[in-house]
């Protein structure tokens, strides 16, 4: 896809593939500018150890996958990372900054800023209201001077021109005034993303952006993440689709029962024994097929969904 | 003909007025923000209450007893905030119910009675209102006329009205509103663009209940008295009714609303209690006897919104397709 591609992401890509060539592949292991660092992270719900991260680092940069079977932790790391949760122990550093600890609009403020694995759209707004929310700064959305519209008319007439360019490129467009409600579940993970980037992030942390997303659209998203390490900033996702971890990935973390047990570029943990009895089990020995990886990714699609409608249940005994 | 006549005077009377004040504060909370309150009453009250007694009480100026009632009406509103918006929204729900309870019961109270006049209320804080009164005769247009002191209140009543639905739509159309509804669709996205959600709801709590301040206010003049039962939980959810009826999230809704409940309402008591009268009623006195007429006019209106919200859910001004995307 090199129209998707723009050349300055082939010159990134390079960089950071020379920068990340002499990482060990291991958990843990230290990167050379590493722009996320986080320490004895433990989370536990009642007697269940959601997370337990001993050390990682997030490579600035770089576009780094977080992969694992369903209930491995990576959405309550995601949610601790980013103050929407609060760990049991644990620090973490942005920038050299400490986070932990700072409430979550804080850290979107910073420059971190996630979506969820359950969009949240904002219904009953429109989807270009949605996407001027984001940006930030705003003067208009001070209680005093919002009142007087000549004070900001200015700067949201810049943000909608910005949003617009946004909505474009993530083909959105056309449903520019349609109540965000109204979208499709691949629209609104696409929505989503595309607010998330008003916020104008150094890191963007994407849980599950392709769940539900058609696959013609898939191949566009596929070619605006890339895009964004194009713009030079810093992506990191949780994915259950290897092939999207594969083509896109310039590294990949892997938990398991909330614990990091490996890391590598995509090539070499695609191979990890250590990875392939974690995703699809320890009685999974065969070498990964195409066919099979497609019928355990379905299974595990299955999984979601049956969480999904139980909240109460874990999916422990189907991952250990 | 006299029955549609007083319905209309009392629809555009200090009723109405109160309970659109009332119902544009709870549409800044609730049907922009998702904040539930059902203490609005609460609100009311330390405002009707602040006014009274820094007047009555103290004898301090009538002004100074404004500023009393608004002020109480913010701290009020801290109370309630600071511990319960960072929670989930039902915490809001049951600590302002509770909070307008105990509110009612303390200015009713026999300890304090000689600050707040206990179950009899306070009297005699309204002479300077009185005196700003330009009017000295019966005034209105037509038959459509009040007395001279009822004629002050509604006019100062429904400039307030005016001006508060200018502000809320000059509020609502601002980036500062759509911070406001988007909390109100889902306040994890809000904060995870880097919004702080809760001090944008303590500000939308602080503007509605200011807002309902007013209406406590217009409660103490219009009656020249306080009486804690004028600010019973009833109140609360009569202005939700009004504000649903109109329309949330529809700067115009709380009025509408308000407008045509006092009109509905006066409108079936008239009738029945005419078709009820003398010795040879319209209605056969075994289906109905003058004593009842002022309780079937509640039953007919209950009945009325029953098929409102099977019918349009979405009140009288609001948008049906808005309201079908709640589903998700
Ligand atoms: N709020 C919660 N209360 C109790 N258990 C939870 C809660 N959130 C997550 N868990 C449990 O923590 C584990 C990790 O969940 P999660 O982070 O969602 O996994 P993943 O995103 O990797 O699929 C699961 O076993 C899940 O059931
Ligand atoms: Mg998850």
């Amino acid at each position: 896809m090199p129209a998707d591609t723009p050349i300055a992401d082939f010159d990134r890509h390079a960089e950071i593939k020379q920068a990340l060539s002499d990482v060990e592949h291991e958990p843990g292991a230290k990167k050379p500018d590493p722009i996320l660092v986080a320490d004895n992270v433990v989370r536990r719900f009642g007697g269940l150890t959601a997370v337990d991260v001993d050390h990682v680092e997030v490579q600035r940069g770089a576009i780094t996958a977080l992969i694992g079977p369903n209930g491995a932790g990576k959405t309550t790391f995601f949610n601790l990372l980013t103050g929407f949760d609060r760990p049991d122990t644990g620090s973490w550093h942005f920038n050299d900054k400490s986070v932990s600890g700072v409430p979550a609009y804080k850290v979107a403020r910073r420059g971190m800023v996630r979506t969820f694995q359950l969009t949240k759209v904002l219904s009953r707004l429109t989807v270009i209201e949605n996407m001027r929310l984001g940006a930030t700064e705003q003067r208009g959305e001070q209680l005093v001077s919002c009142m007087i519209p000549g004070l900001w008319r200015t700067q949201e007439k810049a943000n909608t021109e910005r949003a617009d360019a946004l909505l474009e490129r993530f083909k959105l467009d056309a449903k520019r005034e349609d109540f965000a409600g109204s979208l499709s579940g691949g629209q609104r993970k696409l929505l989503e993303m595309a607010r998330a980037l008003m916020v104008d992030p150094e890191l963007v942390m994407l849980d599950e952006p392709m769940a539900g997303v058609n696959p013609a659209l898939k191949q566009s998203l596929l070619g605006h993440v890339k895009s964004l390490r194009g713009d030079g900033k810093t992506v990191l996702f949780v994915e259950h689709d290897m092939d999207m971890v594969r083509d896109i990935s310039d590294w990949v973390v892997v938990m398991a029962q909330g614990r990091i047990i490996a890391e590598g570029p995509p090539t070499a943990i695609m191979g990890d024994q250590r990875v392939i009895d974690a995703y699809l089990g320890a009685h999974h020995d065969a070498p990964m097929t195409q066919e099979e990886e497609e019928r355990q990714l379905a299974e595990v699609a299955e999984a979601i969904e049956a969480e999904l409608g139980e909240p109460g249940t874990t999916s422990e005994e189907t991952s250990s | 003909m006299d029955v549609i006549e007083s319905a209309l005077r009392q629809g555009l009377g200090a009723d109405a007025i109160i309970f659109a004040l009332a119902a544009i504060g709870l549409n800044v909370h609730f049907g922009y923000t998702g904040l539930l309150n059902f203490g609005q009453a609460g609100f009311m009250a330390m405002a009707g209450y602040g006014l009274a007694a820094t007047v009555s009480t103290f004898g301090l100026p009538f002004f100074v007893g404004i500023l009393v009632g608004l002020g109480a009406t913010v701290v009020f509103a801290l109370l309630l905030g600071v511990p319960t918006l960072r929670l989930r929204a039902d915490y809001l729900a049951i600590v302002t119910i509770a909070a307008a309870e105990i509110v009612r019961l303390t200015v009713g109270s026999v300890t304090l009675k000689d600050w707040f006049g206990g179950r009899d209320g306070l009297q005699a804080f309204t002479g300077t209102f009185r005196d700003l009164n330009p009017f000295s005769e019966r005034t209105g247009f037509g038959w459509l006329t009040y007395r001279a002191y009822d004629a002050w209140v509604i006019l100062v009543g429904w400039g307030l009205v005016v001006l508060r639905c200018l502000i809320v739509w000059a509020l609502m159309r601002s980036p500062w509103g759509r911070v406001l509804k988007s909390i109100r669709e889902d306040e994890d996205a809000v904060r995870s663009l880097g919004k702080n959600v809760y001090g944008y709801k303590m500000q939308s709590l602080i503007i509605g209940g200011l807002i309902g301040s007013l209406a406590g206010f217009m409660t103490a003049l219009r009656q020249a008295a306080t009486n804690p039962d004028d600010y019973f939980t009833e109140v609360t959810f009569f202005a939700y009714t009004v504000l649903i009826l109109g329309g949330a999230a529809r700067v115009l809704g709380p009025v509408v609303g308000s407008i045509l409940f006092w009109f509905l309402i006066n409108l079936l008591g008239g009738f029945f209690t005419w078709a009820t009268r003398g010795d040879d009623p319209l209605m056969p006195t075994w289906l109905m006897t003058s004593n009842q007429a002022s309780l079937v006019r509640f039953i007919i209106m209950g009945l009325a919104l029953m098929l409102l919200m099977i019918y349009r859910p979405q009140g009288i001004l609001g948008d049906r397709k808005e309201l079908a995307l709640d589903a998700r």
